[in-house]
C-alpha cells in the first residue's frame, strides 16, 4: 500500500503512441487480407498487416528497452513493481476469459446444440424436418450437413505433449527459485530446458496437425468439432510460442545479469505466463482429447 | 524504500506542461488522457447522434423516403455500436482518468504509459469502423449486436473490418480497466482504506472488473463471426453441428455485464453530486458499495434475458427470469438512498444536480420497463418492438449520458479553473430533458402497439407517434450543440473557478485549486 514518499511517474513515452499506429495499422491490414483472401483478389492488406507487425516489434523492442534501462538505473519503487505484478494477474485473468469464451462454445454444442439437433429434449421435430438422418454423437464426426472426418485420440502426440509441458512448468518454477536463491547455473539449465521443452511441444503440436489434415482428413472446417479443436489448441499454440519467445528473452537478460533475487518482475511475470498456457493445456486436454 | 526514487523525481516534478501536438501524442499525464477521452466521446457522441438524426428523419413519414433500407440498417448498426464503444464508455474512462487519482490521493494513474496507449488506439478503431461504410458493398449492417448469421451468411465483404475493430477496442478497454483496477488497488494514499472510497471509486473499481472479465468474451464471439464467414468454420451454423443460438448466449454473456458497465459509473456519479447539494451526507454508503457488487455479480447470470423468445427449454426461461427481476433489488436500495439522501436535505438546484434528479427520475422508468421486459410470457409481445428502443434508451441517454453530463458540470470547474455559462447549461438542460421525453416516451406506445425495431418503413398506424418522436429527436439532436458551446467557453475563459465552487461538495478533488495542477498529490495526502 500507499507509504512511500512519493510514486515514480514515468516520463512521457513515444512508444505508446507507436503501439497505437502498429495496432491500427494491424487491424487495417489484417482485415483487408481476410476480406482479399476471401475474395481472392491481390490488395496491400497483406502488406499493411505485414507493416503493423514490423511497428509493433519496434514498439515492443524499444518500450522494453527503455523499461529495462529505467528499471536497472534504480528509478522503480517497490510500490510500482506491486503495480506491475497486480497488472500482469489481471492481464492472465482476461486471458482466461478470452479460453472461457470457446470452452464455453464447446460445451454448449457438444451438450446442447448437436444433441437438439438429432431429436434430444423437445427436438424430435427439428431433427425431423432438418436432418432426419443425424445422429448425435461426440466427436461430431458426421456432421447433420454431411462432413465426415475423423476423431482425435487422446494417446500418442496430445499425451506427450501433456507430459512435456507438464514437465516444463516444473522446470520453470525450479528456474524461478534458482532465480530467488542466486543460484545461477540452477536458473540458466532449468530455463534453458524449458524453452527447449516449449520448443519441442510446438515441434509435435504442428506434426499432429498435419497428421490431422493428411491422415484424419480432420480439418477447420470439418464441422464443430474441428472448429473447436483447432480454434482451441491453435490459440493455445499461439499462446505457447508467446511465452516461449519471452523466455528466450528472459534468458538473454539473464545472461546480461539482469536479475537479482529481489529484483526480477519480467522474470516472475513470464513465468506466471507459462503456468498459466500449462493450466489451460490440462484443460484443453481433458476436455478437447480425453472426454 | 523509496530512496531510489527520489533523484529521478526532478523531471516530474515541476508544474509547467509540455507544449505543441507532442504534449498529447506522448502524453503520461491523466489529466491530458482523460481530457482527450472525453474529446473523443464527444466528437463520438455527434457523429453516433449524426446517425441518430439520419434514422429518426427516415423513419418522419412512413414509406421510404431519404435512404434505402441497407444505409438504414447501416445507420442503425454504427449509430449503436459508436454510442457504446465510442461515447459512453470513453467517456467514462475520461472521468476515471481525471479523478480517480484526484479522488484517492495519487499522483497519476499506476501505469502512465499504458493509460496513453489504451487511449490513442481508439481513434484508430473507430476511423478502420468508420471507413468500412465507404467499402462497396457498405459497412456492418446486422445491428450492434451482430446476430449470426445476420453477421456471418449475410454480412457485407468488410465485416473482416469491423471484427478487427472490435479487437483494438477491446485492447484497449482491457488496458483502461487493468489501468483503474490496479490504481485503485495500489495507489491509494495512506488512510484511504476501501471503505473510506468515495462511490465513483467503488463503482468504477466493480466495473473495471467487469470489463476485463467480458471483453475477452466479446474477442472470442467476433473471432468466431470472423472465422465462419471467411474460414469456413460452423459455431453458428447447425449444418456444421454449430447454432445460430450460441451466438446469442455468447454475445450476451459478454453484452449484459457491458451494459452495466455503462451504468455502474453512473451510479457514482450521482451518489457523489446528490449529497454535495442536498448537504447532506450520502444515505447508506455501505450499502451502496454491496448493491453495486450484487448487481455486477448477478449480471453473469442474465444473459439470456435477451433471448426469452429464441426456444429456450422453461427452465432455463424461468431462472432467467427470476434472476433479472432479483436485479431490481440492489437498484432498488440504489434509488432509496438516492431518495433518502434528499430527505430533508438543504437541497439546491445547480446544473450538475438537475440533471442528477433527472437521472434518478428517468432511470427509474428505464428500470421499470426493463423489469416489464424481464418478465417472459410479457416479452414474447415487447421482444424486438419499439418498447425495447425505449427502454434501453431511458436506461443510456437519462441514464448513462445524463451522467456523464451531469459529471461533466460538476467537475468542469475543476478541470478548467473557470466556472461556467449557467444559464447556457440550465438552457441545456431544460431544451434536453423535455426534448428526451418527446422523443423516447412515445416509443412505449409504439413498441406496445407491435411496432418492430430496426425497420425503415412501418404501418402507417404508428405514423403520428413517429413523427413526435422524431421532433424530439431533432431537438434533443440541436440541444447537444448547446453543451459543446458551454464546454467549448469554459475552457476559453470565464469567471474564476474556486477550489471548492460547490459549497457540500466533499471529496479530496475539492482540496487542490482549480483548474488541478499538472501533477496533484505527488506526496500523498493524510485521510482521517
Amino acid at each position: 500500500m500507499a507509504e512511500q514518499q512519493s510514486y515514480y511517474v514515468p516520463a512521457s513515452s513515444p512508444w505508446p503512441i507507436v503501439g497505437a499506429v502498429g495496432l491500427g495499422l494491424i487491424a487495417w491490414g489484417a482485415g483487408h487480407t481476410v476480406i482479399d483472401m476471401s475474395k481472392e483478389q491481390d490488395g496491400y492488406g497483406s502488406t499493411v498487416l505485414i507493416a503493423g507487425l514490423v511497428v509493433i516489434a519496434v514498439m515492443l523492442f524499444g518500450w522494453f528497452r527503455d523499461q529495462i534501462n529505467e528499471s536497472m538505473s534504480g528509478k522503480y519503487s517497490s510500490q510500482l513493481g506491486d503495480s506491475y505484478k497486480q497488472g500482469m494477474s489481471w492481464f492472465i485473468f482476461s486471458e482466461v476469459m478470452f479460453f472461457a469464451a470457446f470452452f464455453g462454445a464447446l460445451f454448449y454444442a457438444r451438450i446442447i446444440a448437436v444433441q437438439w439437433l438429432g431429436g434430444d429434449s423437445n427436438n424430435a421435430m427439428t431433427n425431423e424436418v432438418l436432418w432426419p438422418e443425424f445422429v448425435a454423437q461426440w466427436p461430431l464426426v458426421n456432421t447433420p450437413g454431411g462432413t465426415e472426418t475423423q476423431a482425435m485420440g487422446w494417446y500418442g502426440l496430445p499425451a506427450i505433449n501433456t507430459i512435456i509441458l507438464l514437465i516444463s512448468s516444473v522446470t520453470c518454477h525450479f528456474a524461478h527459485t534458482g532465480l530467488e536463491q542466486n543460484k545461477r547455473k540452477q536458473l540458466t539449465a532449468m530455463l534453458g530446458i524449458t524453452i527447449i521443452l516449449g520448443c519441442i511441444f510446438l515441434y509435435l503440436q504442428g506434426a499432429e496437425y498435419v497428421h490431422a489434415y493428411e491422415e484424419l482428413g480432420l480439418a477447420l472446417d470439418s464441422g464443430i468439432y474441428g472448429n473447436t479443436f483447432y480454434m482451441l489448441t491453435g490459440f493455445h499454440g499461439m499462446h505457447v510460442t508467446l511465452g516461449t519467445v519471452m523466455l528466450i528473452v528472459m534468458f538473454l537478460r539473464v545472461i546480461k545479469g539482469h536479475f537479482t533475487p529481489d529484483n526480477h518482475f519480467a522474470f516472475q511475470a513470464t513465468s506466471w505466463y507459462w503456468h498459466f498456457v500449462d493450466v489451460v493445456w490440462l484443460c484443453l486436454f481433458v476436455v478437447v482429447y480425453v472426454l | 524504500m523509496s530512496t531510489a526514487v527520489e533523484e529521478t523525481h526532478h523531471d516530474t516534478h515541476h508544474d509547467h506542461k509540455p507544449y505543441g501536438i507532442g504534449r498529447w501524442l506522448f502524453t503520461t499525464n491523466h489529466k491530458d488522457i482523460g481530457s482527450m477521452y472525453l474529446w473523443f466521446s464527444f466528437i463520438m457522441f455527434l457523429t453516433g447522434g449524426a446517425m441518430a438524426m439520419v434514422i429518426r428523419a427516415e423513419l418522419f413519414q412512413p414509406g421510404l423516403q431519404l435512404v434505402d433500407p441497407h444505409f438504414f440498417n447501416q445507420m442503425t448498426t454504427v449509430h449503436g455500436l459508436i454510442m457504446v464503444f465510442g461515447a459512453v464508455m470513453p467517456a467514462f474512462t475520461g472521468l476515471a482518468n481525471w479523478m480517480i487519482p484526484m479522488m484517492i490521493g495519487a499522483p497519476d494513474m499506476a501505469l502512465p504509459r499504458m493509460n496513453n496507449w489504451s487511449f490513442w488506439i481508439l481513434p484508430f478503431a473507430f476511423v478502420i469502423l468508420l471507413g468500412s461504410l465507404f467499402m462497396e458493398g457498405g459497412g456492418p449492417a446486422f445491428g450492434w449486436t451482430f446476430y449470426a448469421p445476420l453477421s456471418t451468411t449475410y454480412s457485407s465483404d468488410s465485416t473482416a473490418l469491423f471484427v478487427f475493430a472490435i479487437h483494438i477496442m477491446g485492447i484497449s478497454s482491457i488496458m483502461g480497466a487493468i489501468n483503474v483496477i490496479v490504481t485503485i488497488m495500489n495507489m491509494r494514499a495512506p488512510g484511504m482504506n476501501y471503505m473510506k472510497m468515495p462511490l465513483f471509486v467503488w463503482t468504477w473499481f466493480i466495473t473495471a472488473f467487469l470489463l476485463i472479465a467480458v471483453m475477452p468474451v466479446l474477442a472470442g464471439a467476433v473471432t468466431m463471426v470472423l472465422t465462419d464467414k471467411y474460414f469456413g468454420t460452423s459455431f453458428f451454423d447447425a449444418a456444421g453441428g454449430g447454432d445460430p443460438v450460441m451466438f446469442q448466449h455468447i454475445f450476451w454473456f459478454f453484452g449484459h455485464p457491458e451494459v452495466y458497465i455503462m451504468i455502474l459509473p453512473s451510479f457514482g456519479i450521482i451518489s457523489a453530486i446528490i449529497p454535495a447539494f442536498t448537504r447532506k451526507r450520502l444515505f447508506g454508503y455501505a450499502s451502496m458499495v454491496y448493491a453495486t457488487a450484487a448487481i455486477a455479480l448477478l449480471s453473469f447470470l442474465v444473459w439470456a434475458h435477451h433471448m426469452f423468445t429464441t426456444g429456450m427449454p422453461v427452465f432455463a426461461e424461468l431462472f432467467f427470469m427470476y434472476c433479472t427481476m432479483l436485479i431490481a433489488v440492489p437498484t432498488g436500495v440504489k434509488i432509496f438512498n438516492w431518495v433518502a439522501t434528499m430527505w430533508r436535505g438543504s437541497m439546491t438546484f445547480e446544473t450538475p444536480m438537475l440533471f442528477a434528479l433527472a437521472f434518478v427520475i428517468l432511470f427509474t422508468i428505464g428500470g421499470f420497463s426493463g423489469l416489464m421486459l424481464a418478465i417472459t410470457p410479457v416479452d414474447f409481445q415487447y421482444h424486438d418492438t419499439y418498447f425495447v428502443v425505449a427502454h434501453f434508451h431511458y436506461v443510456l441517454v437519462t441514464g448513462a449520458i445524463f451522467s456523464i453530463m451531469a459529471a461533466s458540470y460538476y467537475w468542469l470547474p475543476k478541470w478548467t479553473g473557470h466556472m461556467y455559462d449557467t444559464t447556457l447549461a440550465k438552457t441545456h438542460f431544460w431544451t434536453s430533458l423535455i426534448s428526451v421525453n418527446v422523443l423516447f416516451f412515445p416509443m412505449h406506445f409504439a413498441g406496445l402497439a407491435g411496432m418492430p425495431r430496426r425497420i425503415p418503413d412501418y404501418a402507417t398506424q404508428f405514423a403520428d407517434i413517429n413523427q413526435i418522436a422524431s421532433i424530439g429527436g431533432f431537438a434533443f439532436g440541436l440541444s447537444q450543440l448547446i453543451f459543446l458551446w458551454v464546454a467549448i467557453k469554459c475552457v476559453k475563459g470565464g469567471e474564476k473557478a474556486e477550489a471548492k465552487p460547490w459549497e457540500g461538495a466533499e471529496g479530496l478533488e475539492w482540496t487542490v485549486p482549480s483548474p488541478a495542477p499538472y501533477h496533484t498529490f505527488e506526496k500523498p495526502p493524510k485521510v482521517e
